[in-house]
């Protein structure tokens, strides 16, 4: 699916990301933790295409093409999918209006025709359903007023509507609490097949008990310093991040 | 990459800029007593209407042009403009067929269909529409389907032949011909326009509508629309307009009249499309109107829509008198700014009768290194009970080069009453269009989105075709400004 080798990347003189390698399978669910400022939020940005960030050195493959390559939004419309940590209020467009002009577009890019109108409700109807997610939300203007935790379902609610083949999570969890957890992940669990692959950018192992992941990665300094299991996540919740933090000190 | 769409954009920006060729009948550069006696002469009209003319001329002649609005440009030279051109043959025309053909091109080219049958015919909706070519109206469409209901819609010249007496008695009233500099020199010098008068009880069966289009070099275009809603009539009107591509600044200097009696309606949607001058600030038309309607009688109401993306300078106040008691103004626009434009705009709403309403949404969008100012004054007169006012004034930018600017005035006499103002500034954010992006929307399309999201309000009171038009141009004229 994905294929990271040697990510570096920086923002102005500022190197944060010094040599990513990672691998994602189709039908894989990837955690990747680490303490606050290792880097977490700009692999994502990175991943997603954001400009302000430069990437230095290394590539990233997905489903064949490089990536770096592409611009955001092809990005998008090859299946990568961004859940922001913080979701964008849009002002005066409606949620449905900007999933429809994005679903067309991403359906345009790959030689398909619009969606028929009816098609559309429909599956706006069955996906809402998913994330618990009220209709009459999806008439308001893009997270405009919206709770955090609305804002958070609402990112899985588009999630569900674009159908994308990786979908990075980053810090969904963060501002939630436990009951909208509960719904944004049995979501997110039920999006799962064995043809999309999730990674989750997470501070806590608390998203964890309800997403279960394949493989944990410990993110430290910009490098990816451990990996494992899903037992990883719940060490790293016992110890802290300070054990890590002493092993794996990095002269600046 | 935003680079590419942007250069690309710029180059191919303005559609309309073509330049039709053909033979016009022009009066000598210049202003005079002589120049103005000729344009009437051209027009056959009566003494009265010279008269009118020519007592503008003296008033403007003692007036200074002025300087108050937030704008900057050179000042046109008065003595070096065209004020009368018409493309030839100028007969009388009785059927399309003697339309020039070049004539009937560039309308088709900009999408106006002056042929009633093929509007009849097509998918369009009926919309009647006067054409306006540099100094004279070419066509006025679906004339006799109106007359049928009483409507009189012709064009401003035809009016003050065949209807003296309405023309005589209304022309002047909302907007006197000393009311300001450039309302003076346009009742001094103003060539053609459009009239329309809707009798008693009668809505119009369909839309009216005024399309302008400057076309000769060094020429002005002065026009004049008056719009005469009687007791208990609806009439909505739109106005539309756009000039070729040229390296000098023309000077379009239009007055709008509207007056309502009791119970009628006037609803006037403007979409302006002139020349905006080059992505350097070359060229463009100076776009100085004075539109203005009076609430005359009770119960009556005016509203005014427009969209603004055109013109170099716009220097532009669409106001309304509210005298008739219970009677309402309306003021919703959408100005657009990009590259060296300048606009200053905005409306008056003088509340004097009982129990009068107005709202004011004003949504100012500035790029590139443009300059965009709201102006507005609402004014409670006494004896103007219970008058309520509603404003508020968005004002959007885009890029750190622009700037947005408001400037509210507020007098009230009378303690009855209720005025509210709003303003907000915003800038679309990097993470918006990053928002959009991620989800596979592209820069153009996100900030079509945006921005028509931010227009909402405005867009949704222009009728349905309308809407359609002003929302691509909005894209077009935003196209690359940011990113």
């Amino acid at each position: 699916m994905i294929s990271i080798k040697n990510l570096h990347a920086s923002i102005g003189d500022k190197e944060i990301l010094r040599g990513i390698n990672l691998e994602v399978k189709a039908g894989e669910v990837h955690a990747i933790m680490g303490p606050n400022g290792s880097g977490k939020s700009t692999l994502s940005s990175v991943l997603a295409g954001r400009e302000d960030y430069d990437v230095t050195e290394g590539e990233v493959t997905f489903n064949g093409k490089d990536l770096l390559e592409l611009s955001a939004e092809d990005r998008a419309r090859e299946g990568l999918f961004l859940a922001f940590q913080y979701p964008v209020e849009i002002p005066g467009v409606s949620n449905i209006n900007f999933l429809r002009t994005a679903l067309n577009e991403i359906r345009a890019y790959h030689g398909q025709e619009e969606m028929p109108a009816k098609d559309f409700l429909a599956l706006v109807k069955e996906k809402s359903k998913l994330v618990e997610l009220d209709s009459k939300l999806a008439s308001r203007s893009v997270n405009e007023g919206f709770s955090g935790g609305e804002k958070k379902r609402n990112e899985i609610f588009q999630m569900a509507m674009l159908n994308p083949k990786l979908a990075i999570l980053d810090e969904t969890d963060s501002g939630l609490d436990i009951d909208a957890l509960r719904i944004v992940a049995s979501g997110v669990n039920k999006l799962k097949s064995k043809d999309n692959a999730t990674i989750l950018i997470t501070h806590y192992q608390r998203l964890l008990d309800y997403i279960v992941p394949d493989f944990v990665h410990i993110l430290y300094k910009g490098r990816i310093v451990k990996s494992g299991g899903k037992e990883l996540a719940l060490e790293m919740e016992a110890k802290g991040y300070d054990e890590i933090k002493k092993e794996f000190e990095i002269a600046d | 990459m935003a680079n590419e769409i942007l250069e690309e954009h710029i180059n191919k920006d303005y559609e309309w800029g073509f330049i039709t060729d053909i033979a016009a009948d022009e009066a000598p550069k210049g202003l005079n007593e002589d120049i103005i006696k000729f344009i009437s002469a051209k027009k056959n009209e009566p003494e009265w209407m010279l008269e009118f003319r020519l007592k503008a001329f003296r008033n403007w002649q003692n007036m200074v042009e002025p300087e108050w609005a937030h704008v900057s440009y050179t000042k046109p030279n008065f003595q070096d403009i065209i004020y009368y051109s018409a493309p030839k043959p100028k007969k009388e025309l009785a059927s399309l067929d003697e339309v020039d053909p070049e004539l009937l091109k560039t309308f088709a080219k900009l999408g106006i269909s002056i042929d009633e049958q093929k509007r009849l015919t097509g998918v369009q909706s009926n919309i009647a529409v006067d054409v306006v070519f540099d100094s004279v109206s070419v066509k006025t469409t679906f004339k006799e389907t109106l007359a049928e209901k009483g409507i009189i819609f012709c064009s401003f010249s035809e009016a003050v032949q065949d209807h003296p007496e309405i023309v005589k008695k209304y022309m002047g009233m909302a907007v006197p011909p000393t009311d300001n500099f450039y309302a003076a020199l346009n009742s001094a010098v103003f060539t053609d326009g459009s009239f329309c008068y809707i009798p008693k009880g009668v809505r119009s069966p369909m839309e009216l509508s005024t399309y302008f289009r400057i076309n000769a070099s060094g020429t002005g275009q002065f026009e004049r629309t008056l719009i005469i809603a009687d007791e208990d009539a609806f009439v909505s009107y739109l106005e539309g307009c756009t000039a070729p591509q040229r390296d000098e600044n023309q000077l379009h200097a239009a007055v709008v009249e509207i007056i309502t009696h009791k119970n009628a309606e006037v609803k006037y949607s403007t979409v302006q499309n002139w020349y905006p001058g080059d992505k350097e600030g070359k060229g463009g038309i100076f776009n100085f109107v004075t539109k203005r309607g009076i609430c005359l009688e009770d119960n009556s109401k005016i509203s005014w829509t427009q969209v603004e993306t055109g013109s170099a300078v716009t220097w532009k106040y669409p106001s309304v008198i509210l005298k008739g008691n219970n009677s309402v103004g309306e003021f919703y626009s959408v100005a657009v700014t990009n590259n060296y434009q300048q606009a200053d705009t905005g409306t008056k709403m003088i509340h004097i009768g009982k129990n009068t309403r107005s709202t004011i949404i004003s949504k100012g969008i500035s790029a590139g290194f443009s300059n965009n100012s709201y102006r507005g004054l609402v004014q409670i007169k006494k004896g103007a009970s219970n008058a309520r006012n509603f404003s508020q004034c968005d004002s959007l930018l885009m890029g750190d080069k622009c700037g947005a600017h408001t400037f509210p005035y507020i007098e009230i006499k009378d303690k009855s009453a209720v005025v509210e103002h709003e303003a907000t500034t915003s800038k679309i954010g990097e993470d918006q269009l990053f928002y959009c992006k991620q989800r596979g929307i592209d820069n153009e399309k996100a900030i079509g989105l945006i921005v028509n999201g931010y227009c909402k309000e405005v867009l949704n009171k222009l009728p349905m075709e309308f809407a359609v038009e002003a929302q691509k141009l909005l894209a077009i004229s935003l196209e690359g400004s940011v990113g």
